[in-house]
């Protein structure tokens, strides 16, 4: 039994070396040097000031959290208090749940209002429901749409024009059928932040 | 659901259907007794770890040292991943400063990845420091799903080998799994996942101030080298608490289909090995089929049953229609990119493994939904199951078909010539029982306790199948969750260690037992009244004794959780 003990720690050491330390060692090295600014987080900035990252979504709010109606709005989150990166997370309420009922109704009434669509007008799902992360960077192009004209009246931008931003960030499909189409929500508020 | 849904099914199946024999026949050398690829660059390597640490490399053990280096090497992996997380606040690589563990937490953690379980009761990204997830949680990644690799092989030599009382070697098994197989996937795979925007460095977390004018933490970490062992290893212990959902971990659709074959990969090629190493390579396709009609059948049902979306949030006014501009489905706990249908795909997949990876809120599924999971799992991960853990849970059921069928006819069971007898039948059903007790047992306790209770994040049935996922996650070794369960107390952190002990060791040993009995037996020939078991029938009745023998003992409770919550709710 010792022999065996004495085995162990000695394979324990040798495997951290191995799997622990030079595994993702060597890892780091050729991220840091072949796609340096992946492995850094994609990081996106503006006017020489790093703002954020591509992946990550973030919150168009002001500071007492009220939405931006010049800005187009991402999904509701879970992580934090809204969009927090050291909180990912989803809302973890089951499909019957009050609560989560409760929040959806509210959602659905105050998205009407704040883009002014009718009351009978279908609201895109994503827009009243919190994704798995808390961190979701986008949005369906149905919902980016229902935005436009919010967006487009705010900034004193014509609508053709706020709609050919969104079409310019719709990511597709990748390779014509994995995963679905989305519009990447900073990149394209960003876009807007500079047609001025 | 949506064509491009089906075709991302269809793109799964193929690479499933590609690697299987590619690299099985790969595994088959591995773990043979001649020369295999690669040997040049590897032999060097793994003689100088058998030299370090004094490993006789052709020393053979008998069924009870192999399962004595394996405690033991069980036994200080785990004290050291204890002491590293309780002490990570001493130690290097910690730039935010995070202090250590509290000690249940760290009990709880340390066993998970010890087991290959990965349940976390804590937020990877505000809980652990970079050290410890790369020489800590990674490692255990590495060894947990070696050493799982090590039994299977162990009991497919039992059961090819004749009278003979050894079955290799553990520490061989376990670096050879490592070095020739982990190692070099993981590499290569980490390298693809930062190509498409996975994180891999070491830096603290970054503030930075956001278009609207707010602030908003960016973290760093080892991700990408974490995320490739985390699927290829059937891990599953995110760095981040959003897991495979979060960005930084799983940035788009090809790197989220890319790791639902990759969690699948190795298990399923297991059974090629096997057939391999049996030299019937039809044994291997029969117990192949099993695990590929069961998994082919639950992600058939999720991946519909979450694009149709909830008929609760229809009615407040969601448009969860399929149109061109939207995908429509059950979005609550889903991420935009990969959709309804990817996560269908993903949650079954990572349940009917021991991956427990998660791109989805499993807690937000539809009551039917969530139940693929819970299924899955509790039908004891053999579709296709975790390195290793799959095969010999799908072959301790093969034993349980011959032996079914024996009785129907009144012979003695024979699987690959050799007897089934009574010493291996007791040990079968050891292994049947162990697990169902100790979920049913927790679970049960559980309902009882006020405190435990106080956990639970939903009412009602939903309650109930939330604390039966939880110790039916951790005792099956899977570690995905019905996230709304705090799991941070003395009560869950405790009977869920103990759950994923028993759930790994006390399955791991009566299969080297079974294993030690069938090797020392002489194969017998095949004769006319020989049950074949390289036959769809042995494939239907083997897939048919999961269902009934395992999948019976949870009814009950199946039917109280999600089949209430489905039919009380209107769904």
């Amino acid at each position: 039994m010792r022999r065996q003990i004495r085995t162990a720690l000695a394979m324990t050491i040798a495997l951290i070396i191995l799997t622990g330390v030079l595994y993702p060692l060597a890892v780091t090295v050729i991220g840091t040097v072949a796609f340096q600014e992946r492995a850094a987080g994609s990081l996106v900035s503006a006017h020489g000031h790093v703002v954020g990252s591509a992946l990550l979504g973030q919150s168009f709010s002001d500071q007492a959290g009220k939405p931006l109606p010049q800005y187009f709005q991402p999904r509701p989150s879970a992580a934090g208090a809204g969009y927090d990166g050291l909180a990912s997370g989803a809302s973890n309420l089951g499909p019957a749940n009050p609560k989560l009922l409760d929040a959806v109704a509210q959602r659905v009434k105050a998205y009407r209002a704040f883009n002014g669509v009718g009351d009978g007008t279908p609201v895109p799902v994503d827009a009243v429901t919190a994704s798995g992360s808390g961190l979701d960077p986008h949005i369906t192009v149905a919902n980016a749409r229902l935005q436009a004209r919010r967006v487009a009246d705010n900034r004193h931008l014509a609508l053709p024009l706020v709609l050919s931003l969104i079409d310019r960030h719709t990511q597709g499909r990748q390779l014509g059928f994995l995963g679905e189409k989305v519009v990447n929500v900073l990149e394209l508020n960003l876009d807007l932040d500079r047609q001025g | 659901m949506t064509a491009a849904g089906w075709a991302q099914f269809a793109a799964v199946i193929v690479l499933i259907l590609v690697s299987t024999p590619v690299l099985g026949a790969y595994l088959a050398k591995v773990y043979g007794d001649h020369r295999a690829p690669g040997d040049r660059v590897f032999l060097p390597v793994e003689r100088l770890i058998y030299r370090a640490t004094g490993v006789n490399e052709t020393g053979e053990q008998r069924w009870d040292v192999y399962a004595l280096s394996l405690l033991a090497f069980s036994f200080v992996s785990v004290l050291v991943l204890y002491a590293q997380i309780r002490l990570q606040g001493h130690l290097p690589f910690n730039p935010d400063h995070l202090k250590g563990v509290t000690p249940a937490l760290s009990f709880n953690t340390a066993v998970s990845f010890l087991t290959n379980t990965n349940w976390q009761n804590y937020s990877g990204e505000s809980t652990m420091s970079h050290l410890t997830q790369m020489t800590g949680l990674a490692f255990h990644n590495f060894v947990s799903a070696a050493a799982g690799a090590a039994v299977a092989v162990a009991l497919i030599r039992g059961l090819v080998r004749n009278k003979t009382g050894t079955l290799g070697n553990f520490w061989v098994d376990l670096t050879r799994t490592c070095t020739r197989v982990l190692l070099p996937m993981s590499f290569a795979f980490a390298l693809v996942l930062m190509s498409q925007g996975v994180i891999q460095n070491v830096h603290a977390t970054r503030t930075v101030a956001t278009v609207a004018g707010s602030q908003q933490s960016i973290p760093g970490g080892p991700i990408a080298s974490q995320e490739a062992i985390k699927e290829i290893g059937q891990n599953g212990g995110g760095p981040y608490n959003a897991n495979s959902a979060h960005p930084f971990e799983n940035p788009n659709p090809i790197t989220n289909v890319l790791q639902i074959w990759l969690l699948l990969a190795i298990p399923f090629a297991l059974t090629f090995a096997f057939g391999r190493m049996a030299k019937d390579q039809g044994q291997g396709w029969a117990v192949f089929a099993a695990m590929f009609v069961l998994w082919l059948v639950m992600t058939s049902l999720i991946m519909p049953l979450e694009t149709r979306g909830s008929p609760k949030l229809g009615a407040l006014g969601a448009s969860q229609q399929v149109t061109a501009t939207q995908s429509g489905g059950n979005m609550e706990g889903k991420e935009a990119r990969f959709g309804a249908a990817g996560c269908g795909l993903f949650a079954s997949s990572t349940t009917g493994t021991s991956t427990g990876a998660v791109n989805c809120a499993h807690d937000s599924l539809t009551p039917l939904g969530g139940a693929v999971p819970l299924v899955n799992i509790m039908l004891g991960e053999v579709s296709p199951g975790g390195t290793g853990s799959g095969l010999y849970g799908m072959l301790v059921f093969a034993l349980m078909s011959v032996f079914i069928a024996g009785l129907m006819v009144g012979r003695t069971p024979e699987y690959l010539g050799k007897k089934v007898q009574s010493a291996e039948m007791k040990l079968v059903v050891l292994y049947i029982l162990f697990v169902p007790v100790v979920i049913l047992g927790f679970a049960g306790a559980s309902l009882l306790l006020k405190h435990a209770l106080s956990s639970l994040g939903n009412p009602g049935p939903h309650g109930l199948s939330e604390v039966t996922y939880a110790f039916t996650s951790q005792a099956n070794n899977n570690g995905s969750a019905f996230g709304g369960l705090s799991g941070n107390t003395l009560w869950y952190n405790t009977t869920g260690a103990v759950a994923m002990l028993v759930g790994r060791f006390f399955l791991m040993i009566p299969v080297l037992a079974i294993a030690g009995s069938l090797g020392r037996k002489q194969a017998v020939p095949a004769s006319a009244g020989t049950f074949p078991t390289a036959t769809p029938l042995f494939t239907a009745l083997l897939t048919s004794v999961v269902l009934i023998v395992v999948g019976l003992t949870y009814f009950p409770v199946v039917s109280l959780g999600p089949v209430v919550e489905h039919l009380a709710g209107h769904f």
